[in-house]
């Protein structure tokens, strides 16, 4: 197909709004990505149409919630390429995901004197539940150093792996600097050891193809908002071996097979780790957001994302003073920059006034930050409705950023 | 000049910009000249929490009256807080808790005021009429 950008923003209304009399250009992807028409309308229809609870009734509106409920898991299962239906956990998010992986695979398997292995490029949403898992359990907490080029040291990785490691959980692409992580490397040579590896796809599933049996994770969490789906809706991905011996995170209803004052059996897969009323509306417009993406192709949204962000670093890179974080390193949809020693929270001030959507601060990653010894960064986030004439706008935008802090 | 009419002063300086580009400007060159703290009080018991950049802020009580200092790494954060130091400063703790910042939004920046913008405006305000309050009981207990 043609990939008319122009076409493209035509889906996303919030796209098109003017911000202090500016058009908005908005470059915080990372953060969350605008929602295409399709989802909202998609969103609204399921309230103004088959609102009930799933899972329950045996009335006619939540048989039909349910089978929208589980065509989403089934279309979200077919697009991870995961092998069966009941490995597709719908949790809040991301975060949610990792929580329960850290907490349940944590209780069930950490103990006194074991190591977890996570990265330098994390996010705090795979550091904290981790720490906090590590603080429970007496388990260690061990990280994937950085080579001058902010990659992952894999040579460090691979002395860092041994009988006391029990699982590694690393990001697929760095939210703070757009770093993409060898994370196909990284699940071999822990397996190779036996030790089971998390990927937090936050970032990772918007900008490729993820097919979860080739690249054989054992776990891969993402979130519906960053994806061009509704808020509050994410994915957790884990292998059936996994899954089932994992005790529940939360319980309550619908997770549940039979319950008595005595004793409670659990429900099967996914419903064991499913429960309380799930956001059904939401994750029946995750799957609209799929399906548009689908009809797009992520290969050729990856191809026009690489091709605007190569014009975007080599633009940025041409203003004195200006400095790009990990600039060696493999990258996708994200720019992280110092402009001189400008604080970017002054940057971004400014940038806001010429209607520019741009992230300052930590992106939620101090520890990179500290490592690259940098107060934080101006991050541009970029998404497949981009395009060049707005980066030509972010550029006007730092020049005059530069002239005013001079 | 009490807390009034600093504040109407402030004003007055702000009226004469048009476009945010000048007020920022501005803001920056007060920035610029905002009287720095010194150095042993950029310490954590004196940052502000709850700002992207960091802000310190030192008090003392002179002669009655309340003397701020503050710093911050970012420019337009000390612009920010050196119109609260010209608000503020030099004045008896009664005034500080007592002072209406309505000016803050007269001059444009209210959208610094909201807790999204995370600059701690908000906190830099309670932070200094949190000195105030504890200068005023001082002074009370010496008067006592």
């Amino acid at each position: 197909m043609n990939f008319d950008v122009q076409q493209i923003r035509k889906d996303f209304p919030a796209l098109h709004q003017e911000i202090y009399g500016r058009p908005l250009v908005y470059f915080d992807n990372a953060a969350t990505s605008q929602k295409p028409q399709v989802v909202i309308d998609r969103i609204s229809e399921y309230y103004r149409t088959i609102n009930s609870n799933v899972h329950r009734g045996v009335h006619h509106l939540s048989q039909q919630a349910t089978d929208a409920f589980e065509s989403s898991r089934n279309h979200i299962q077919q697009y991870i390429n995961a092998q069966h239906a009941r490995e597709v956990v719908i949790t809040k998010g991301a975060t949610d995901s990792i929580n329960l992986v850290a907490s349940s695979f944590g209780q069930k398997y950490l103990k006194q004197g074991d190591e977890v292995i996570i990265s330098s490029l994390e996010h705090h949403a795979n550091i904290v539940p981790w720490q906090v898992i590590c603080e429970k359990t007496g388990a260690q907490l061990k990280v994937i150093p950085l080579t001058e080029s902010s990659t992952l040291d894999l040579q460090a990785f691979q002395k860092m792996l041994n009988k006391k490691t029990k699982i590694v959980a690393v990001g697929h692409i760095s939210n703070a600097l757009g770093v993409v992580n060898p994370i196909r490397e990284i699940i071999e040579m822990a397996h190779d050891f036996d030790i089971p590896v998390m990927v937090d796809g936050a970032q990772g599933i918007v900008h490729e193809k993820v097919d979860v049996q080739a690249l054989d994770c054992d776990f891969y969490c993402f979130s519906s908002h960053k994806f061009y789906g509704p808020m509050g809706v994410g994915v957790l991905y884990g292998k059936t071996y996994w899954l089932s011996a994992m005790p529940p995170y939360q319980t309550g209803g619908e997770m549940i097979k039979s319950v008595t004052f005595e004793k409670t059996t659990y429900n099967d897969l996914p419903f064991k780790f499913e429960t309380g009323t799930p956001n059904v509306a939401d994750v029946i417009g995750f799957e609209s957001a799929i399906k548009y993406i689908e009809d797009i192709g992520i290969a050729h949204i990856k191809t026009y994302e690489d091709d605007l962000l190569e014009y975007g670093i080599q633009k940025l890179k041409a203003i004195d003073g200006l400095r790009i974080l990990a600039e060696g390193a493999p990258k996708a949809g994200v720019i992280s920059f110092l402009l001189k020693d400008i604080h970017p929270y002054d940057a971004g001030t400014i940038i806001d006034k010429f209607g520019i959507a741009v992230r300052t601060g930590n992106h939620c990653a101090q520890p990179v930050m500290d490592l690259l010894e940098v107060p934080g960064s101006i991050r541009a986030s970029m998404a497949f409705y981009n395009t060049r004439e707005e980066i030509d706008r972010l550029v006007e935008a730092i020049l005059k950023v530069r002239e005013m802090f001079a | 000049m009490n807390v009034e009419d600093s504040a109407a002063q402030i004003v007055k300086e702000f009226s004469l910009f048009d476009d945010w580009m000048d007020k920022y400007n501005y803001l920056i060159e007060m920035g610029k000249s905002l009287p720095l703290i010194d150095e042993k009080y950029k310490t954590d018991q004196y940052l502000i929490s709850g700002c992207q950049s960091r802000v310190w802020v030192s008090a003392e009580l002179v002669d009655g009256k309340v003397v701020f200092k503050a710093d911050s790494d970012a420019v337009i954060t000390k612009g920010i807080v050196n119109l609260l130091i010209r608000v503020f400063s030099n004045q008896p703790p009664e005034d500080i808790i007592d002072a209406d910042l309505s000016f803050i939004d007269e001059i444009g920046l209210k959208e610094h005021l909201s807790p999204t913008r995370s600059n701690g405006l908000v906190s830099m305000i309670k932070q200094m009429k949190l000195y105030a309050v504890v200068f005023k009981t001082k002074l009370k207990d010496q008067g006592a």
